[in-house]
């Protein structure tokens, strides 16, 4: 690994100052399970690395505040994955985070690293679409949020700006009961990186969220408003036809050595009939108990 | 800071005070300076898990933690695993259940097989298999393994 500057600073303030001051120059290093790959075959060569972990603002943590639920950008998977709040009430999320590589790789990946690695492939990030995120920034000019619907570009590429950093991801807490399912293909059951990742969420009004990654250079979302999608007595024709405009984005890469785009977009089909079925039931399940 | 940073680190129980340079991994200062050499370095991509220690009661993939990262940390490797020249009923397990061929991946799968036992008294061969899915073997010794721990876990639970 090539030799680089580390700084740890105490405050926000500081770490967004060495960010822009060291613009390009500088790498956020939070859980590192991506950066120090890339650190170590030379893809990215900073010269300086800013550590997160010890910013009393950017603490680990999962909080309940005005109708959110605020996740720290710290916070690692194993935690999300077991968060009692988070699994009742943003299930995707639970089981997205579940599945990220090895336990290793859980207690060190955090979520703001997820999303801004944007990873194509990324299992959180689905599940952040159909959750409605916003994502809270910290930057030069103060703070800002942006939906997560508008942070993905393109492959390691978001919308975050010069001496910014994400401070937390919150989830709007839904007023009535959801439905939700995270579901992927992989070469193999543990360790591996998803070749379809897709989550799908139903609430109680019938509104279909569907999101899925690893087919493109972005992760996407389509929301079916119309109720038909989960409508199980609406006429096969029009939920396939609906379903098929839902999927129209994905363009999967010929070049990916996990999966054709053929297998891709077959199984894309497979995961997104079930994951209407499953977040169907489970929002089924939810009105239940109330 | 660049250069050499002084950090502080329990090492299996013991403290240390040492430079390291900020580029190091947690991993190239156990097996280098601290001649700790148990724990292996093999696809340094955060993989296989033969580089398994835990730092601050979890277990990490160590080629993946920077050696300044877990400056004021507690880590414990497979050689803290052992207390007064007795392996402990898991390493003994692993013996007993002829888990070990080749034996590289064995400190790994052992730190993280311990990880599971403190969390999961009594796992299920699912859980076992999903706790050490971060944990390659190229000898194939997985039936082995797994075997080793729930002997382990049955073991511990007959102890009590």
């Amino acid at each position: 690994m090539h030799a680089f500057s580390y700084e740890r600073p105490a405050t926000l303030a500081r770490a967004v100052a060495l960010l822009e001051a060291h613009g390009p120059e500088a790498r956020v290093l939070a859980g590192g399970t991506d950066l120090i790959i890339r650190l170590r075959d030379g893809s990215l060569a900073p010269t300086v690395v800013v550590d997160l972990k010890r910013i009393a603002e950017l603490e680990p943590g999962i909080r309940e505040a005005d109708g959110r639920l605020v996740i720290g950008a710290t916070t690692v998977m194993t935690d999300i994955a077991a968060d009692a709040r988070i699994r009742r009430r943003f299930e995707a999320l639970a089981e997205a985070a579940a599945v990220v590589g090895s336990v290793q790789i859980r207690n060190r990946a955090t979520l703001g690293g997820n999303i801004c690695n944007a990873s194509p492939a990324a299992d959180t990030a689905p599940a952040l679409l159909v959750h409605g995120a916003v994502v809270v920034i910290a930057g030069p000019s103060g703070s800002r949020r942006i939906p997560i619907d508008g942070w993905f570009v393109r492959s390691g590429v978001t919308t975050l700006g010069r001496g910014e950093l994400v401070t937390a991801i919150e989830l709007p807490l839904p007023a009535a009961p959801m439905g939700s399912v995270h579901l992927r293909r992989t070469r193999r059951r543990g360790h591996d990186l998803a070749s379809v990742t897709l989550c799908c969420g139903v609430d109680a009004s019938g509104v279909t969220r569907l999101a899925y990654g690893s087919v493109g250079p972005r992760p996407v979302l389509a929301v079916d408003a119309t109720g038909v999608l989960a409508d199980r007595d609406a006429a096969p024709d029009a939920r396939t036809g609906l379903l098929e405009r839902m999927l129209a984005e994905a363009t999967p890469s010929a070049r990916s050595m996990r999966a054709s785009p053929d297998y891709r977009l077959a199984m894309l089909r497979v995961l997104a009939r079930r994951g209407v079925d499953i977040a169907t039931a489970r929002l089924a399940a939810a009105e239940g108990r109330r | 800071m660049s250069g050499r940073i002084p950090i502080q680190v329990t090492v299996n129980g013991r403290a240390r005070a040492f430079e390291v340079a900020a580029h190091h991994t947690l991993l190239e200062v156990l097996r280098d300076d601290l001649q700790l050499t148990g724990t292996k370095e093999c696809c340094l991509v955060g993989e296989c898990g033969a580089c398994t220690v835990r730092l601050d009661g979890r277990i990490v993939d160590s080629c993946l933690v920077l050696a300044v990262e877990a400056d004021g940390g507690e880590v414990t490797t497979v050689e803290g695993l052992a207390s007064d020249g007795r392996l402990s009923r898991l390493q003994g397990a692993f013996l007993d259940e002829g888990a070990v061929q080749c034996g590289f991946c064995i400190p790994g799968q052992i730190v993280a097989a311990d990880d599971l036992l403190r969390r999961v008294a009594r796992p299920t061969v699912g859980e076992i298999q999903e706790g050490l899915a971060g944990n390659l073997c190229r000898c194939a010794c997985y039936g082995q393994i797994t075997a080793a721990v729930a002997a382990a876990a049955a073991a511990e639970a007959g102890a009590r």
